[in-house]
């Protein structure tokens, strides 16, 4: 099959079957989202922040642990350390790439759990209903009455400094709004005609809620949770810039901010870097989400 | 709806209006967020591993001392009656005594939070100043150079670390440019020179006339309100600019353009004033939001506000100060949304 004949298959307005049929969505989504450059934009850098992360050791110039005292606080531009080096010899570049392999692993996490709890929550609370709805939504609430940063302090503060306390701390100030999201899509869904024909078919709540609700409710979460991204990567950088996410040595971003802080008017490029790392991330996220909620959910603003 | 509320009423009693059961209802739903907010920060309190009685009587302590200090924090209890004595507690402003100096938390408390609450304000006031009018005009003219750069100073926005910013603000208008005061509220030789009224340094030195301090306080308080003043705006302007494009499609402004008015009529007295509930709305939100902004911001520019207290009392472990802050700024940002919706029901005839 020549490529011009795959296109045609997949942008039919007949589909032959169901797989078919939803290649040919998942293109026909593919085409507007690959139209707006500048989704595509993000996409390329968050790819280009996996390869990175991926190939750490292969790319970082130097061991991003080696402190090399005779060598401190290198400017930019130095030969062997473009990003120059810390307040201890390392250099800064080596430290950027490791840390984003912090920065993915803490993302990758909290957008695991906090729409999956968010998932569960929302989905049960709307097709349950009752008191359970009711019992549900206030806690719901309740966690969102709180400011996130300062309910996450608190969590890690409980909880004791590093990585893993951080991701739970973010993930239990960040699932309120995806249970409020399910919820909303439940409720619409549940009285759908097709669910009372599953029911009629006998299918218990179980079912229906993991087989016919989940699925309808995953492409505003996704959407939400690219957006809700670059939130994340803030907190945990706020976290570590306080000294309350991932522990020295190691090269998380927002760390990297701190450690650079107190030599900020004479050493500027040790605190600018990480930031702009973390800047970089964190607008490739908002403009991939953007993008994706342009294509799955047309209802949203444009 | 009148046969309706009589069939409520069908036992023979008298139905209770409508705004009472409303008010009933609110007030109750309020009173069970405060409970769960006060609930979550006992229970943080409690999962700490820090342990609550040597804190207080240190590590050589005797057993007897220790046992009495138990029993007076009533540690015995269980765990239910223990909860049922900090709502008590909380409710009368007690939050115990902070372990790094011995004095009561709320009392701190007191004495840094106009701190916040001035810098915040005035990161508010930067944002709607700002931000309602540039949501306006991006929105009238959509797509225009005006749009581009509010969309693009919105993107950025949400994208940048507050801390950061703040850092780089720090380096070039301070250290390289030597336009604004460092960190800190006011320069060292006018600590303490004006009288503490509202413990808001600008309002106390208008108060006590002594422009000197007024306008070194101010050099110092641009920046970091500046700062908190462009996320807000990022905020506000954005959503200024939906509710406009909504308002502005809508047919009366069509008729109010086919009538001949000016466009700046149809503009700000026609789709302006049916937005202005909902701006209310946002910047009650954007308000609230300052606040947990500034927390970073407070650090990094050595501002003596809530934020600080709470993360030096984190990093010294002194959990009654850290629950305490925790508590107030999290009863803060309920009582602002309360507010925001009062507003609402208050200004929005549609609502009442």
């Amino acid at each position: 099959m020549t490529e011009q004949t795959l296109r045609q298959w997949l942008l039919t307005d007949t589909p032959t079957s169901r797989r078919h049929a939803k290649l040919s969505a998942l293109y026909q989504g593919w085409l507007s989202f690959s139209g707006n450059t500048m989704a595509m934009a993000g996409l390329w850098i968050l790819l280009a922040l996996l390869g990175i992360a991926l190939f750490a050791p292969i790319i970082a110039p130097h061991d991003p642990f080696v402190q090399d005292l005779g060598n401190r606080l290198a400017p930019l531009g130095t030969p062997g350390h473009i990003f120059g080096t810390d307040s201890l010899g390392r250099d800064i570049l080596s430290r950027l790439i490791y840390g984003s392999r912090i920065t993915l692993y803490i993302v990758a996490l909290v957008a695991l759990i906090a729409p999956i709890v968010g998932l569960l929550v929302g989905t049960v609370s709307g097709y349950v209903g009752g008191w359970v709805d009711v019992v549900l939504m206030r806690i719901t609430d309740i966690f969102l009455a709180f400011p996130r940063l300062v309910l996450a302090l608190a969590f890690v503060a409980a909880l004791g400094a590093g990585i893993e306390n951080a991701v739970l701390a973010i993930s239990l100030t960040a699932w309120p709004p995806y249970a409020r999201i399910a919820r909303a899509e439940t409720l619409t869904i549940r009285s759908a005609d097709y669910i009372a024909a599953i029911q009629l078919q006998g299918a218990g709540a179980m079912r229906i809620i993991t087989r016919h609700i989940w699925p309808l409710c995953i492409s505003s979460l996704i959407v939400r949770v690219t957006l809700d991204m670059a939130g994340i990567i803030l907190a945990a950088a706020g976290l570590g810039f306080l000294g309350l996410g991932a522990q020295p040595p190691s090269p998380e971003w927002g760390a990297m901010i701190s450690g650079g802080r107190r030599f900020i008017l004479d050493h500027w490029w040790v605190a600018t870097m990480p930031g702009l790392a973390i800047f970089t991330v964190s607008l490739a996220f908002n403009l991939l989400g953007d993008g994706l909620r342009d294509v799955l959910d047309p209802k949203g603003e444009k | 709806m009148a046969l309706a509320d009589n069939n409520g009423g069908a036992q023979g009693r008298a139905p209770l209006p409508k705004w009472l059961t409303g008010t009933v209802k609110t007030l109750g739903s309020i009173a069970v967020t405060m409970l769960g907010l006060v609930f979550i920060t006992f229970i943080i309190g409690r999962v700490m591993p820090i342990d609550p009685v040597l804190a207080i009587v240190g590590e050589r302590a005797t057993k007897a001392s220790y046992d009495a200090v138990y029993l007076q924090l009533g540690l015995d209890k269980p765990l239910i009656v223990q909860f049922f004595y900090y709502v008590r507690d909380v409710a009368q402003g007690n939050f115990g005594m902070s372990l790094l100096n011995a004095r009561p938390v709320a009392e701190d408390i007191a004495r840094v939070f106009p701190a916040t609450l001035e810098l915040a304000s005035l990161g508010v006031i930067f944002g709607v100043v700002l931000g309602v009018p540039l949501g306006v005009v991006a929105a009238v003219r959509k797509g225009s150079w005006i749009d581009q750069v509010a969309r693009v100073l919105a993107l950025v926005g949400y994208s940048m670390p507050i801390f950061w910013l703040g850092l780089m603000g720090l380096l070039v208008f301070y250290g390289m440019l030597g336009w604004v005061g460092g960190p800190g509220r006011v320069g060292i030789f006018y600590e303490d020179v004006v009288p503490t009224v509202t413990g808001m340094l600008l309002v106390d030195s208008i108060i006590d006339g002594n422009w000197t301090v007024f306008k070194d306080a101010f050099s110092h308080i641009i920046l970091p309100a500046s700062l908190l003043g462009y996320y807000s705006l990022a905020y506000i302007s954005r959503m200024t600019r939906s509710f406009m494009l909504e308002q502005l499609s809508a047919e009366y402004i069509t008729t109010a353009r086919v009538k001949g008015m000016s466009e700046w009529d149809v503009v700000w007295k026609h789709a302006f004033r049916n937005i202005r509930v909902q701006l209310i709305t946002v910047i009650a939100l954007s308000y609230a939001g300052l606040l947990e902004g500034s927390v970073l911001t407070e650090i990094i520019f050595s501002w003596p506000g809530i934020g600080s207290y709470i993360t030096t009392a984190l990093l010294a472990a002194d959990m009654n100060a850290v629950l305490g802050g925790t508590v107030v700024v999290g009863l803060i940002f309920i009582l602002l949304n309360i507010a925001s919706d009062l507003l609402y029901k208050v200004f929005d005839p549609r609502a009442r």
